[in-house]
C-alpha cells in the first residue's frame, strides 16, 4: 500500500466497486411496485402528502365491499390459531393470481401501498437463488411438526372466500390478499442481517442468606422475551443470551392460581409454593404467584385509547404493518360501545388520522385502520406526544387513558436519547395515562427501547409475531391489560438464616430494587392490570444441604449450628413482603405472606413454570443447571401440561425439542 | 395541486421526467440499484443499503413536488439520497450503532482466501477513516458515473469544497496506507 497521488483513490474506488453488492431483488420490485403506487395516488389527488388520507375515499367503499370485509374478517378467526407453512402457501397461489389483476389495475385504481408487497413475496420464492428465498425455506424442520398443530381443513376454507373476492372489486383485493401475507409471516421475512437491540443482563448470582437476607424487585408482566425467542427458534437460530430474560419465559403461560374474592381487601391474592428443584438434588425451588382479581368487563371503566402506530417505511412488511392492522381489528371487537379510539401515526411527521371515536363506530375505526400505509422515516416523540394529547383528561373523566404504541422499534427522527423520551413517559404517567407497547417484525427490533418505554409509562410490553399471539395479547389479556388494578407493585423476600443457606432469584435481572427502595412509594414499579399473572422463582439451598454454593463463614454466626435449636422455632423459609398502590393513589399498601416449608408440592403447573425457567436459563446462561439439557426441560414440561386450553404449552415443548435440536 | 403542476412543468426542461407512474416507474426502476449501491458505499452495510433504499423510495412521489428543475433529474436524486444517507449516519451514531462493514458477506464466503479478507479489511479501514461529508463525496465520485461539478450540486456545496475534499481523501487514506504499512 505504498501509492501515490492519483492511484490511492483509483484503489478505494476499485475496491469499493468491487465489493458493492446487489440489492435485494425481491426488495427492489417490492419498492419500486409500491413507491409507484404511491406516486400515482398523489399524483391523481394532490400534490400533498399520501398518508392521512381524507375520509371520502374511505367512503367510497361500496356494500359490497363493506360485506367482503366483514366475509374476510371472519376468515382471520378461523386463520387465528394457525400460522402453519401450509396457509402461506396457499396464499401464495393466490398471490399470484392477485398480482396480475392488480397490475392491470394500477393505472386507475387508488389502492395503498403495503398490499402491493405481494410481488416481492412471489419473486423470492420463485427465485431460488436469492437469498431470501434461502431463509424462507429456513424453518423448514418444523413445517411436519406444525402441520399437525394447525390441521388443514382450518386452511382449505379461506381461500375459497378469497377467491369470490377476487372476482369482486380491485379495490378489496389488496385487503383480502394482505390478510393471508400476514397469516404466513415465517415464511416471509427475509432479513439475513439482525440489527435487533436488546439490553442484556446477567443472571443473578447466588447469595448467601448471612450476607444478605433480602431480595427486593420490581414486578413484570411483560412476555415479550418469550414471542421474540419463540420466533429465533423457529427460524432456526438460537437467541442471543440477552435477549432472553427468563421471568418474561415463565410469565408467558398460565398457572391457574386462584383469584381473589370479588370482596377480598387486595386486589391480588399471593400463593407460595416450595418444590424440588428438577435440576439440582438438595436445592429447591420457591415459586411465588400473584393473581390479580379480575372484575366483571361491565364493571370497568371506559378506556380511552389512542394507538400510536409506526407507519415508517421499515414497517411495510406483511408481518409488520399487516399484521398490526388485524391485531388491532381483533381487539376493536372486544370494546364496549362506550370505549372511544383513537389512531396517530408517526412517519417523518406525526398526524392524527382518526379523532377519539366512539367504539360503536366500528366502521369507521376500521376504515382508517385500513387505510394506513407506510412510508418514511420514524417521528417517535412527536408522535407520542400527539397520542398522549388525543387522550387529554381521560382520568379526570372518570375514564383510563392508555396510548398503545405499535412499533418495529425505531424512534429515528425528532428525539435522539433514550433518556429524554423516559423522561416524557415519565411525567405522562405521573399524570395518569398508561402506555402499552406491542411490538413487530424482526430485524430491527429495538428490545431495549421498548422495555424502557413500558417499564417507564406503566405499562406492559409484548411482542407479536403471529395472529395467535395477537389473540392472546390483545384479547385475552384485553381487559387486564387496558385496566390497571395495582401500581408500583414491589416484592421483598427476607430469608430465615436458619433454614435457608442461599438463594437466587431466577430472572427479573433487569427489576432489581435496592432494598430501602421497596418502602420508598416515589420508586416506580410494575404495574398488575386486572386478572394478570405473575410468577418469581427463587431457586434455596435449606441450611445443612450439600448443594450450597458458597462456603460457610468459619466465622461467621452460621457456623454454630446449634443455635438452631433455640432459634428455630419456626420453620419459615422466608417472608414475602408485597407493596402496592392502588391506582390513582400514591401511597402503598403492605400484604405479607410466609414462605413455609412444605407449604405445596410440585403441582403440574409449578413443574411448567418450573421447566420454563431451566428452558430460560439454559438459553440465557446454564452454568447453575450442571448437565440439565434441554431434553430434561421437554421432559418436565410434556409432563406438566395440565390444563392447556390454547395448546400454548404444547407449543412450548415442541420449542423446546426444536431448539435441543438446533444446538446439537 | 399547484405545487405537483409546477414541478411538472419546470420538469419539462427535462425529458418529461415522472409525469406519469409509467414515466415514474422507468425512472425509479432505472436508478433503483445505483441508489443502493450508493446507499451501501456510504453505510458500509447490507441492511442499512436496503433500508435506505426503501426510504427513498417510498419519500420519492412526494418528494417530486418540491423538484425546482434547477439541476438533472439524476442530480435532485442524488441530492435526496445524500440527505437520508447521512441522515441515517447520524441516527446510527445517535444510537451507537456504527455498522459499517464494507464486506459483502456473501461475495466473501465465496471469496479467493486470504487476499480478499486482507484487501476488504483496507477498505473498510479506509471507509471508516472518512468523516461523513468525505464518505458521501468519495462514495458518489468512485464509479465515475458523475462529473465533480455535478456531485457539488447533489451535495450542495461548491465546486471549490469538491477538490478540496477530493485532495482531503487522498491524504487520509495514504494515512491509512501508511499505518498499514507499519503494522
Amino acid at each position: 500500500m505504498t501509492d501515490q497521488g492519483e492511484d490511492i483513490f483509483e484503489m478505494l474506488s476499485e475496491a469499493l466497486v468491487e465489493t458493492t453488492p446487489k440489492p435485494d431483488p425481491a426488495r427492489r420490485t417490492a419498492n419500486i411496485a409500491q413507491a409507484t403506487a404511491v406516486f400515482s395516488q398523489s399524483h391523481q389527488e394532490t400534490g400533498e402528502a399520501v398518508r392521512p388520507m381524507d375520509k371520502k375515499a374511505g367512503r367510497t367503499r361500496s356494500a359490497v365491499s363493506e360485506r367482503i370485509a366483514f366475509m374476510t374478517r371472519k376468515a382471520k378467526y378461523l386463520l387465528a390459531g394457525s400460522t402453519a407453512l401450509v396457509t402461506s402457501f396457499a396464499a401464495l397461489v393466490l398471490v399470484v393470481n392477485q398480482s396480475d389483476l392488480m397490475t392491470q389495475s394500477a393505472g386507475e385504481t387508488v389502492f395503498t401501498s403495503p398490499e402491493v408487497s405481494a410481488p416481492s413475496t412471489v419473486d423470492a420464492l420463485s427465485d431460488a437463488q436469492s437469498p431470501a428465498a434461502e431463509i424462507a425455506a429456513q424453518p423448514a424442520p418444523l413445517t411436519a411438526k406444525r402441520e399437525a398443530v394447525a390441521p388443514q381443513a382450518k386452511i382449505a376454507a379461506p381461500p375459497a372466500v378469497m377467491s369470490d373476492v377476487s372476482g369482486a372489486s380491485g379495490v378489496v383485493a389488496p385487503q383480502a390478499l394482505e390478510t393471508f401475507m400476514a397469516s404466513a409471516p415465517d415464511a416471509i421475512a427475509p432479513q439475513v442481517q439482525n440489527n435487533d437491540r436488546f439490553d442484556g443482563k446477567d443472571l443473578n448470582s447466588v447469595k448467601s442468606v448471612s450476607e444478605e437476607p433480602v431480595s427486593t424487585f420490581s414486578i413484570d408482566v411483560d412476555t415479550a422475551s418469550w414471542s421474540f425467542a419463540r420466533r429465533m427458534i423457529q427460524s432456526g437460530q438460537k437467541p442471543s443470551p440477552e435477549m432472553v430474560r427468563i421471568e418474561e419465559m415463565v410469565n408467558y403461560f398460565d398457572y391457574g392460581y386462584i383469584a381473589p374474592a370479588d370482596d377480598a381487601a387486595d386486589p391480588f391474592a399471593t400463593h407460595v409454593s416450595v418444590f424440588d428443584a428438577p435440576w439440582h438434588d438438595g436445592k429447591q425451588l420457591v415459586r411465588i404467584g400473584i393473581q390479580g382479581q379480575e372484575p366483571a368487563v361491565e364493571d370497568r371503566p371506559p378506556l380511552d385509547l389512542a394507538f400510536l402506530i409506526d407507519t415508517s417505511g421499515s414497517m411495510n412488511s406483511p408481518d409488520k404493518l399487516g399484521l398490526l392492522k388485524q391485531s388491532f381489528m381483533l381487539m376493536l371487537d372486544q370494546l364496549r360501545p362506550e370505549d372511544r379510539v383513537g389512531i396517530v401515526t408517526y412517519a417523518g411527521s406525526a398526524g392524527v388520522v382518526l379523532e377519539m371515536t366512539g367504539a360503536s363506530d366500528a366502521d369507521d375505526i376500521e376504515d382508517a385502520l385500513q387505510r394506513l400505509a407506510a412510508g418514511g422515516s420514524t417521528a417517535g416523540a412527536a408522535g407520542l406526544r400527539a397520542a398522549y394529547d388525543l387522550i387529554g383528561d381521560a382520568k379526570e373523566e372518570g375514564r383510563i387513558g392508555r396510548v398503545i404504541l405499535a412499533t418495529d422499534g425505531d424512534f429515528n427522527v425528532g428525539i435522539s436519547s433514550t433518556e429524554e423520551l423516559k423522561t416524557f413517559i415519565e411525567g405522562k404517567r405521573d399524570e395518569g395515562a398508561y402506555l402499552s407497547v406491542m411490538g413487530f417484525g424482526r430485524g430491527n427490533y429495538n428490545d431495549a427501547l421498548m422495555q424502557t418505554l413500558a417499564q417507564n409509562g406503566n405499562g406492559q410490553a409484548a411482542y407479536i409475531d403471529t395472529l395467535s399471539e395477537a389473540r392472546k395479547v390483545l384479547v385475552e389479556q384485553l381487559s387486564g391489560a387496558l385496566f390497571p388494578i395495582a401500581n408500583d407493585v414491589k416484592i421483598q423476600v427476607e430469608f430465615n438464616p436458619d433454614t435457608v443457606a442461599e438463594y437466587r432469584l431466577i430472572g427479573y435481572e433487569t427489576r432489581a430494587l435496592k432494598r430501602e427502595d421497596f418502602n420508598n412509594d416515589k420508586i416506580d414499579a410494575g404495574e398488575i392490570g386486572a386478572g394478570h399473572q405473575v410468577t418469581a422463582l427463587y431457586e434455596i439451598t435449606p441450611v445443612g444441604s450439600d448443594a450450597r454454593e458458597i462456603n460457610p463463614l468459619r466465622y461467621g454466626e452460621e457456623a454454630s449450628e446449634s443455635a438452631d435449636a433455640t432459634r428455630g422455632m419456626t420453620s419459615e423459609l422466608g417472608y414475602v413482603n408485597l407493596r402496592y398502590k392502588e391506582p390513582g393513589e400514591s401511597k402503598s399498601k403492605l400484604i405479607g405472606t410466609p414462605i413455609t416449608a412444605g407449604s405445596g408440592t410440585a403441582d403440574t403447573d409449578a413443574s411448567f413454570a418450573a421447566a420454563i425457567a431451566g428452558f430460560g436459563q439454559l438459553l440465557k446462561d446454564d452454568r447453575y443447571l450442571g448437565d440439565w439439557s434441554y431434553d430434561d426441560a421437554a421432559a418436565l414440561a410434556s409432563t406438566s401440561m395440565g390444563n392447556d386450553p390454547f395448546g400454548y404449552r404444547h407449543e412450548a415443548v415442541q420449542l423446546i425439542h426444536l431448539m435441543g435440536s438446533l444446538d446439537r | 395541486m399547484r405545487d405537483a403542476r409546477s414541478a411538472e412543468d419546470n420538469a419539462q426542461k427535462g425529458e418529461g421526467f415522472c409525469t406519469s407512474p409509467e414515466t415514474f416507474e422507468k425512472f425509479l426502476s432505472e436508478h433503483y440499484d445505483r441508489i443502493f449501491a450508493y446507499a451501501w458505499r456510504v453505510l458500509g452495510n447490507h441492511a442499512d443499503a436496503e433500508d435506505l433504499t426503501q426510504e427513498v423510495c417510498l419519500a420519492l412521489p412526494r418528494k417530486l413536488a418540491g423538484y425546482r428543475g434547477d439541476c438533472a433529474p439524476t442530480t435532485w436524486l442524488y441530492r435526496i439520497v445524500s440527505n437520508a444517507a447521512i441522515d441515517m449516519l447520524r441516527r446510527n451514531a445517535a444510537a451507537g450503532r456504527s455498522k459499517g462493514a464494507w464486506a459483502d458477506s456473501l461475495a466473501l464466503a465465496a471469496a479467493d482466501g486470504q487476499k480478499r479478507t486482507r484487501d476488504s479489511q483496507w477498505l473498510s479501514q479506509a471507509m471508516s477513516a472518512l468523516p461523513e461529508d468525505l464518505r458521501v463525496t468519495a462514495a458518489l465520485l468512485v464509479d465515475r458515473e458523475m462529473s465533480q461539478a455535478e456531485a457539488a450540486q447533489a451535495l450542495d456545496v461548491a465546486p471549490g469544497t469538491i477538490a478540496w475534499r477530493m485532495s482531503e481523501i487522498k491524504k487520509r487514506l495514504k494515512a491509512v496506507a501508511k499505518e498499514e504499512c507499519h503494522d
